[in-house]
């Protein structure tokens, strides 16, 4: 995109601040990627509405970073909606917990994964907002809701444990009780009461879809070579109509919880079971049904169709994986045979249902002679042949008409166990004449799948951040930029090393000794480097006594024990300037010729080896600067980069560790090192609490060490006692050196680096 | 070379082979031009069986060599080893292959690193020669000989490929799993279970292989169908031996053994 277009696109968005105009290309080029040419129109419009709340730039920042993904996950109607919501909440007294508000969307589109699930989660959000607002003596709402900033703190791990239902039981919960007690409303929702995490206890039951999607996707390809988009919707919400499962154009509609369940005599269904009942009768009907005209049949006949093909395809079903019909069976309602009254009752339904199960379980209890001839009849059907929609559609108009009763037409229409759980709604069954040209119209115009996003430039990637509070990460929290590091003159460092050539000869006789030992003799050898002198005496001794030598008695080396790669990265945040007590250099300056002796040694061990330097401004920018790649040698264009470094805002370490680490975990070799060079402790301008980003560092040391990385920390600061209880233990444990002259780091860091890797 | 023991290397009795479509006939008309050929496949569809009976059905006498990484040239082609008179020449199993006119079957030649597979070079042109360069001579390969590798795609690495001037020294023969009805013949001829659990077996296999590149590099092959098939009649319940012979050995991810679980229990009632 050139500067001009940019331009463009910045005066559209309304909004003055600075810091905007260092991430907006970025969050742009994403908005660009991810969303139509209306949809980036709605974006900057949205994105202006939110700047004028006059709540700052922080807000902004948050739409403009996460609303791409979840315009493009949702639908971009939820550009506007989430603008205007926050419009909404900036004109009640609850300003204050837009950010918050904002900051719990991004998991919230991803936990629910549907716009109407969203749209839900809002109303859930406002209803609580509206409710929780407090009016002096009937003036206006004055008062902000006390519990709800705490509510949207703990967002991200409601929404990772309970149905979008059961969060707002939870919630209800909490207005209910407290809302005359603003402290007690807000240990409620920080989840510090007894009962509020009973409630929690309570609402958390059964199996999520969001917990087992990778699962139910597999199971459609596995069982079924099919595949599309899975949405969950709840069934919390709508009173007036249940909601049910279906499929269309758009993906296949599946609850978002299930529970597990047990029969009347004894069979159990997990839930993940019902999940895939389910996915098996769809796919079944996705496989076998062929829509048929609905405009010939009456509602009944309708209805009876419905139930006829479902059986079928369930038959079809069992037929590829008979133990289908045992969860089917299980999950079939039984209609008790005498309990609907044909006189005064529509029994339409409870026939149907009589005759579905009837179909499916041979050992059905029903004595009614009709129901037990259709069953017979639909088994000769499929037996004899391959019956076809249309087909069994015959047998259900006959099924109608056969066993018509007076009250069928009565609205008092009998329901109790008819509604059968793993089916779907049945709408891609039917064909309408009227729509039938307007259907192939809408099918020409079926709009074009968003095109594989193209790779240019390094678009943010966004890490999480562990909160230490609610003990869960805040996802996607952090935006880090990667990019090459500029260039200055590569002779700078060249100068270096030959200011330290008597330190580098010494290093050069440890490295040598370092090396023989990781030489691993490869004995036996037809051709090899040095006569193996046992084996030679030995085959010698077999030619002499007649038997076979054997020729093998070479041997050579080969170098093996150093399976190894490693990361340096640098902390190059502003506190680097400075010039400790006692030296005439900067850290930067010690840490650069330190650097410079390291990656001249590591080249010579011929380990992978890959540098970076880390600072951040803010959690919206984490700059992350390439030196050296592992496929790069210590070569001019690295030394370049060295000659350069540069020092500036903050120290956010645990997002810096883990793109770095991302890096490192995909090095071929046995053991991975990370050495973190820095003069502090994690800290950033927009993070209050000191303990929050030791807290994540932490986290991420130990999700490295998950990942086979061994983190160690060389550390600068002089203020660290050794031995004392600091942030450098808590964070990296035993696995740090702090280096108290710091003048000596040239020398210490490539030694260190030795005995590490002894 | 009249001490090289020819019978060894015959196959007598034959070997049960399926066949899937034509490859008899196209092996048939590869040989009878005596062009080497290169057979593709994944793991454990009937590669090698394949070789071994053409090997019978051609009265040939075939030599297999498994590749590996560590394989010199001269574990191909021979070398000098001492004896009480001075050194003695060992031909390599190539060399003898060329020498008695025999099939050699490299089998997954990718495996062999690239110094040693330029060897067979000269094999595969219309020079039809093996040089033995430490020993001088130069092998003029029997009217009969045959050089056949295998080559299974699903592995290739930017690391592990045959040059270009080597695959295109070969015809090529792709294999895959049988479908349905003729993978169920063989698991039925091979093991003897009768034909609806070897119908099972397949849908089994079938599943997982629908799970190739959204998990798993590679189905369940004939083979491990085989393995399954031989457990159960062993006696062991069938939904066992699926789990033991099918699911534990190609995979450690949780969801997809979830997944391939749940359709074993679904097809064994
Ligand atoms: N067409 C076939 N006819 C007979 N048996 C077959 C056939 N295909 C596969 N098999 C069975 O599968 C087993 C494995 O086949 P084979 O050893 O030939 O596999 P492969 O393709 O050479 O595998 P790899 O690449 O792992 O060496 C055989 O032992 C045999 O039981
Ligand atoms: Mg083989």
């Amino acid at each position: 995109m050139n500067t001009d277009e940019l331009q463009l696109y910045r005066e559209e968005l309304k909004c003055n601040f600075k810091l905007l105009d260092e991430v907006f290309e970025d969050c742009l080029e994403e908005a660009l990627r991810l969303l139509s040419e209306q949809g980036v129109k709605d974006y900057l419009d949205g994105a202006s509405l939110v700047c004028m709340i006059g709540r700052g730039v922080e807000p902004v920042l948050v739409y403009l970073e996460e609303m791409p993904e979840i315009a493009h996950r949702l639908g971009e109607e939820t550009l506007k909606i989430v603008s205007q919501a926050v419009w909404s909440m900036s004109r009640s007294p609850n300003g204050k917990a837009i950010i918050s508000f904002l900051q719990s969307l991004p998991e919230a589109a991803r936990r629910l994964g549907s716009r109407e699930q969203f749209q839900h989660y809002l109303d859930i959000v406002f209803d609580m907002m509206e409710r929780t607002s407090g009016s002096i003596h009937g003036f206006h709402t004055t008062i902000p809701s006390p519990g709800l900033p705490d509510l949207l703190e703990q967002m991200p791990s409601l929404l990772n444990q309970l149905s979008l239902e059961g969060l707002k039981n939870w919630i209800e919960y909490g207005i209910r009780n407290y809302n005359d007690h603003p402290e007690r409303q807000q240990d409620y929702f920080k989840l510090q009461t007894a009962d509020s995490r009973a409630m929690l206890q309570r609402e958390r039951h059964g199996t999520l879809f969001a917990d087992h999607q990778r699962k139910l996707d597999l199971y459609l390809q596995a069982c079924w070579r099919d595949k599309d988009h899975l949405v969950p919707y709840s069934r919390g919400f709508d009173e007036l109509r249940k909601p049910m499962p279906y499929y269309d154009n758009l993906g296949i509609r599946v609850p978002d919880v299930y529970d597990d369940i047990e029969t009347a005599d004894g069979v159990k269904v997990a839930a993940l079971d019902r999940y895939r009942a389910l996915l098996a009768h769809m796919a079944a009907h996705r496989r076998w049904t062929t829509s048929i005209f609905a405009d010939n049949y009456s509602p009944f006949q309708r209805q009876a169709i419905e139930t006829f093909e479902d059986s079928r395809v369930d038959y079809l079903a069992c037929q590829q994986y008979p133990g289908l019909r045992k969860i089917f069976t299980a999950l079939h309602p039984v209609p008790d045979e005498f309990d609907c009254d044909p006189e005064n009752e529509s029994c339409i339904r409870h026939r149907l249902t009589m005759l579905s199960y009837a179909v499916l379980n041979p050992a059905h209890p029903y004595k009614n002679p009709q129901i037990v001839e259709f069953a017979k009849r639909f088994h000769e059907m499929m037996q004899q042949g391959a019956p076809t929609t249309a087909d069994i559609a015959k047998l259900a108009t006959q099924f109608i008409t056969r066993t018509r009763q007076k009250a069928d037409l009565t609205a008092n229409v009998y329901f109790k166990d008819t509604e059968i759980d793993y089916r779907d709604d049945n709408r891609h069954l039917w064909l309408y004449i009227e729509m039938a040209d307007e259907e192939e119209m809408f099918l020409e115009e079926k709009p074009q799948e968003p095109e594989e996003p193209e790779d240019e430039g390094l678009p943010p990637r966004h890490y999480p951040e562990w909160d230490y509070h609610s003990k869960t990460y805040r996802p996607d929290w952090v935006s880090l930029y990667e990019s090459l590091h500029p260039s200055g003159d590569p002779g700078d460092i060249d100068k270096l090393l030959a200011k330290h050539s008597a330190l580098a000869k010494r290093l050069k006789q440890m490295l040598d000794m370092l090396k023989p030992q990781n030489y691993v003799r490869i004995r036996y050898q037809e051709d090899g480097s040095e006569l193996d002198l046992d084996v030679a005496i030995r085959s010698l001794i077999d030619f002499k006594s007649g038997t076979t030598p054997d020729p093998r008695i070479n041997m050579s080396h080969r170098h093996d024990g150093r399976d190894i790669s490693v990361m340096l990265l640098l902390d190059l945040s502003a506190s680097l300037e400075e010039t400790p007590e006692g030296c005439e250099q900067t850290i930067l300056q010690l840490s650069q010729e330190a650097v410079a002796l390291l990656s001249w040694a590591i080249e010579r061990l011929g380990d992978p080896f890959a540098i970076a330097g880390f600072s951040s401004n803010t959690r919206h920018e984490v700059r992350y600067q390439h030196i050296k790649g592992y496929s790069e040698h210590w070569n001019d264009e690295v030394k370049a980069r060295l000659a350069c470094l540069e020092a500036g805002y903050s120290t956010r370490m645990g997002a810096a560790l883990r793109h770095a680490a991302h890096y490192l975990a995909n090095q071929k070799t046995d053991k991975k090192l990370l050495l973190v060079l820095t003069d502090g402790e994690p800290a950033d301008i927009d993070v209050n609490d000191q303990r929050l980003l030791i807290e994540d560092t932490r986290k991420a040391v130990q999700e490295l060490d998950q990942q086979g990385i061994y983190t160690y920390c060389i550390n600068l600061d002089s203020n660290i006692e050794p031995g004392a209880d600091d942030y450098v233990t808590e964070i990296f444990g035993k696995q740090y050196m702090v280096i108290d002259h710091v003048e000596r780091l040239p020398e210490k860091l490539p030694t260190l680096f030795a005995s590490l890797t002894k | 070379m009249s001490n090289i023991d020819i019978a060894q290397h015959e196959i007598t009795a034959e070997p049960f082979y399926q066949q899937q479509e034509n490859e008899i006939a196209l092996y048939e008309a590869a040989y009878a031009a005596r062009l080497p050929v290169i057979i593709k496949g994944p793991t454990g569809c009937g590669k090698s069986r394949f070789v071994e009976y053409m090997a019978w059905k051609l009265h040939k006498p075939l030599i297999t060599v498994a590749c590996n990484e560590d394989m010199t040239a001269s574990d191909l082609v021979g070398r000098f080893l001492l004896d009480k008179d001075g050194t003695r020449w060992q031909d390599g199993p190539l060399t003898t292959a060329a020498r008695i006119g025999a099939i050699c079957y490299l089998d997954e030649i990718v495996e062999a690193r690239q110094d040693t597979t330029v060897v067979i070079h000269p094999l595969t042109d219309h020079r039809r020669t093996l040089p033995l360069d430490k020993k001088g001579e130069l092998v003029k390969a029997h009217p009969d000989f045959q050089l056949v590798i295998s080559y299974n795609p699903g592995y290739q690495s930017l690391m592990k490929d045959l040059k270009q001037s080597t695959k295109q020294r070969f015809v090529g023969l792709d294999f895959d799993y049988a479908p349905a009805e003729v993978e169920i013949g063989i698991i039925v001829e091979e093991t003897g279970v009768d034909e609806d659990t070897a119908g099972k077996l397949v849908k089994i296999g079938e599943t997982a292989r629908n799970l190739k590149g959204h998990g798993l590099d590679e189905g369940i092959s004939t083979r491990l169908l085989v393995y399954a098939a031989s457990l159960i009649n062993q006696g062991i319940r069938p939904a066992d031996a699926c789990r033991m012979a099918l699911v534990r050995p190609i995979t450690d991810d949780a969801d997809i053994r979830s997944t391939l679980d749940h359709a074993i229990d679904t097809v064994f009632v």
